[in-house]
């Protein structure tokens, strides 16, 4: 195929329409401490017993899937720090739950830290996070 | 007159056997000795079971020349340490004598006057001779094909793969894994899968979008030398992000370390005495999973289109680099008793072209594959003066062709080429064929666009694509090169976080510095969005390497690195 100058600038007119292009977002950190104070009281939080799964990079940062499981728990908190609203939501468990597990699929702004932290049945609190990347993606080997 | 195969002097025929003397003692025989097949292939037998692994052959059917990379930076706990090493540092590190057969396959120092010595390397017909030697030896030896073997060329872009599928159907390997594979788009691999392919693909980390189950088997357990392997596939983990998730809409990938070591257990549970993992996670990943995830004997690790002349090892786990484009076949004995795996000979085989002979059934085939496009293949559309090549963290010789070809050929101020690992070198004073050409840019979303992007956007995407190759943590990691850029320079520190790497954005015409306000004209292709519109790059290319007649590529000046 022959291509002329011509053609290749009538065929590329138009051509890349990035989307909106995602970039580290930082949130009112004020915002996400404050939710932390809600739900802790300023407790100290530990790290043990408290498992939250994400991906590092998100495949598409509209519907990001995340998992977390704290055995004990009487109520989890998810934060999405970066979010212009971080509080994601609270899953409280009943006596008769047989699991402290919860999973489902957040929206993030773009790149930065989810947060989980979990009330236990005695009162303490323990927390985990992750980041997760939101990126424009491409040029992958 | 001495013939090539004569010529060619011993370098890569010691055993690397772990806790022995020898490891360590590789390719230090660059004396005058002349390499045979029996150099190339001598191995001790030991143990009970053979692992043949190959990887990211990217559909090369025939020899080529691959020049490795002079730059290719690690960050975080992989600075400095192997596969990050290269030149000196990396023939110093492994005994490797200059001017050497190992030097030549292995490295990048006078690539081109080497490449006339030792000549061209892979072809899979070569590859067949080592595999059945190695069958010889030991009848039951698993043979691994750690992906990128649908893409890359000519033949593999015109007929959707089918013709590595014909090869590798005939080379019998017992499972593969995946990442370029999905590009065909979906619909056609699973065609393969359930039609053509005669052996599994296996991918435990991909998963269905919808209901997030698994959606192709993550191991296979094979009986071998009276112990149960379990070969357990882990594809691309950034398939929908480094290529166009559109191709595969209803798959995710991911690293899903968790995920991981279920399987791993799994396969334990399941009576599995070795667990050999069949990787296409990208070297640094699979470092990082080895030290995390437990009970995995063996990586047979892909993706970033690394050699090793040893195992690395990482706690108990043995991490192998095969290298790309069929210049190495890995082989490596296990001695598995007692549940365990006991001891690891290894030898990374190279794919000498004139020294192995071609096994003449495989040949036929590849022949077969090849006919149908044999005029196109040969179709010469210019020439070069300079080494053309890809690899490298920053810059290469053929997408500065690419960049030059998309500024010219499209008006634009700047060009964008992407960071890809595959395509085969050219050597100075060579006619460039088609073949050639496709080499290095044959792939499913070709399209060469142009548009308007303002200086911050341009800043925006090279921190992008800087943070998938220099995130500290290999776990963000996407395992490609940095994208290459045409018409503009600029500042890179990579050990600076996402948003302050890239600096002194540059005009190169000018010298002015890029105005984050105003508006350039970007040219480039293989993007990943949607609905692209453009000439395929090849056209592009082949216009201006036709208008050109001979051409030069400058050396590249216009990235500085900082922080390496």
């Amino acid at each position: 195929m022959q291509i002329t100058r011509r053609d290749a600038l009538t065929l590329g007119a138009g051509a890349l329409t990035l989307a909106a292009l995602p970039m580290p977002v930082f949130a009112a950190t004020a915002d996400v401490d404050a939710a932390i104070a809600e739900f802790t009281g300023g407790a100290e939080m530990g790290a043990d017993g408290i498992i939250l799964t994400a991906p590092e990079i998100a495949e598409n940062g509209n519907t990001v899937p995340i998992e977390v499981s704290a055995p004990g728990a009487a109520a989890i908190m998810v934060l999405a720090t970066g979010n212009p609203t971080p509080k994601v939501g609270t899953i409280n468990f009943g006596p008769l739950a047989a699991a402290q597990f919860a999973s489902t699929r957040i929206r993030l702004a773009g790149t930065q830290d989810v947060m989980a932290i979990a009330r236990m049945q005695d009162g303490s609190f323990v927390q985990a996070s992750a980041e997760v990347k939101v990126t424009i993606g491409g040029c992958g080997g | 007159m001495i013939s090539r195969r004569d010529f060619l002097q011993v370098a890569m025929a010691t055993t690397a056997i772990y806790g022995a003397s020898s490891f360590g003692n590789w390719s230090r025989l660059s004396a005058q000795q002349s390499i045979t097949q029996d150099d190339l292939l001598s191995f001790d037998t030991t143990g009970n079971v053979s692992l043949i692994h190959i990887t990211d052959i990217h559909a090369q059917l025939v020899p080529v020349w691959f020049r490795e990379p002079q730059i290719n930076l690690g960050v975080g706990d992989a600075a400095g340490q192997p596969p990050h090493l290269t030149g000196a540092d990396f023939l110093q590190r492994y005994g490797i004598e200059p001017n050497s057969s190992a030097q030549y396959a292995l490295s990048y120092p006078d690539f081109a006057a080497l490449a006339g010595e030792y000549g061209r390397m892979g072809g899979v017909d070569r590859i067949a001779t080592v595999v059945n030697a190695i069958r010889a030896d030991r009848p039951d030896a698993l043979l691994l094909d750690g992906g990128d073997t649908w893409q890359g060329s000519l033949t593999a872009l015109r007929t959707d793969g089918q013709d590595m599928v014909n090869v590798f159907n005939a080379l019998r390997p017992d499972a593969m894994t995946a990442h370029w594979e999905f590009t065909l788009g979906i619909e056609r691999v699973m065609d393969i899968v359930e039609n053509h392919l005669e052996f599994p693909l296996l991918g435990a980390n991909i998963f269905d979008v919808e209901w997030d189950e698994p959606a192709f088997e993550p191991f296979k357990m094979f009986e071998r030398g009276g112990v149960q392997v379990a070969v357990i596939g882990q594809a691309f983990p950034y398939m929908p992000i480094a290529n166009p998730g559109y191709m595969f809409p209803d798959l995710s990938f991911g690293v899903r370390e968790a995920r991981m070591a279920e399987v791993v257990q799994q396969a334990r549970d399941a009576g599995a005495e070795a667990v050999v993992v069949l990787s296409h996670n990208g070297f640094d990943v699979d470092r990082k999973m080895a030290a995390n995830v437990p009970g995995i004997d063996v990586i047979l690790t892909g993706h970033t289109h690394d050699a090793l002349p040893e195992p690395l090892l990482v706690g108990k786990t043995h991490l192998i680099a095969s290298g790309s484009h069929g210049k190495f076949v890995s082989r490596l004995d296990l001695d598995v008793r007692d549940g365990e795996v006991k001891s690891v000979a290894h030898k990374l085989i190279p794919i000498f072209a004139d020294v192995i002979a071609p096994d003449p059934q495989m040949s036929a085939l590849v022949e077969e594959q090849r006919a149908p496009f044999a005029d196109d293949l040969a179709e010469v559309l210019g020439k070069t003066d300079s080494l053309l090549y890809r690899r490298g963290n920053f810059n290469g010789t053929w997408d500065d062709l690419i960049c030059q070809a998309l500024l010219e050929e499209r008006e634009a101020d700047i060009a964008l080429s992407p960071g890809f690992r595959w395509g085969a070198s050219v050597l100075p004073g060579q006619d460039i064929t088609r073949e050639d050409l496709m080499n290095a840019t044959a792939m499913s979303y070709p399209e060469a666009y142009r548009t308007e992007m303002t200086g911050e956007m341009l800043h925006t995407i090279l921190e992008d694509v800087a943070d998938n190759l220099f995130h500290p943590d290999p776990y963000y990691q996407q395992g490609g090169d940095m994208v290459r850029v045409g018409g503009m320079g600029y500042r890179i520190d990579i050990g600076k976080p996402q948003g302050s790497r890239i600096t002194e954005m540059t005009v190169l015409t000018t010298g002015e510095a890029i105005d984050p306000a105003r508006s350039y004209a970007v040219a480039g292709w293989a993007s990943v969005n949607p609905e692209v519109e453009g000439p395929p790059i090849w056209d592009v290319v082949e216009a201006y390497i036709k208008r050109e007649g001979t051409v030069s590529v400058a050396p590249n000046t216009s990235v500085v690195v900082d922080g390496a």
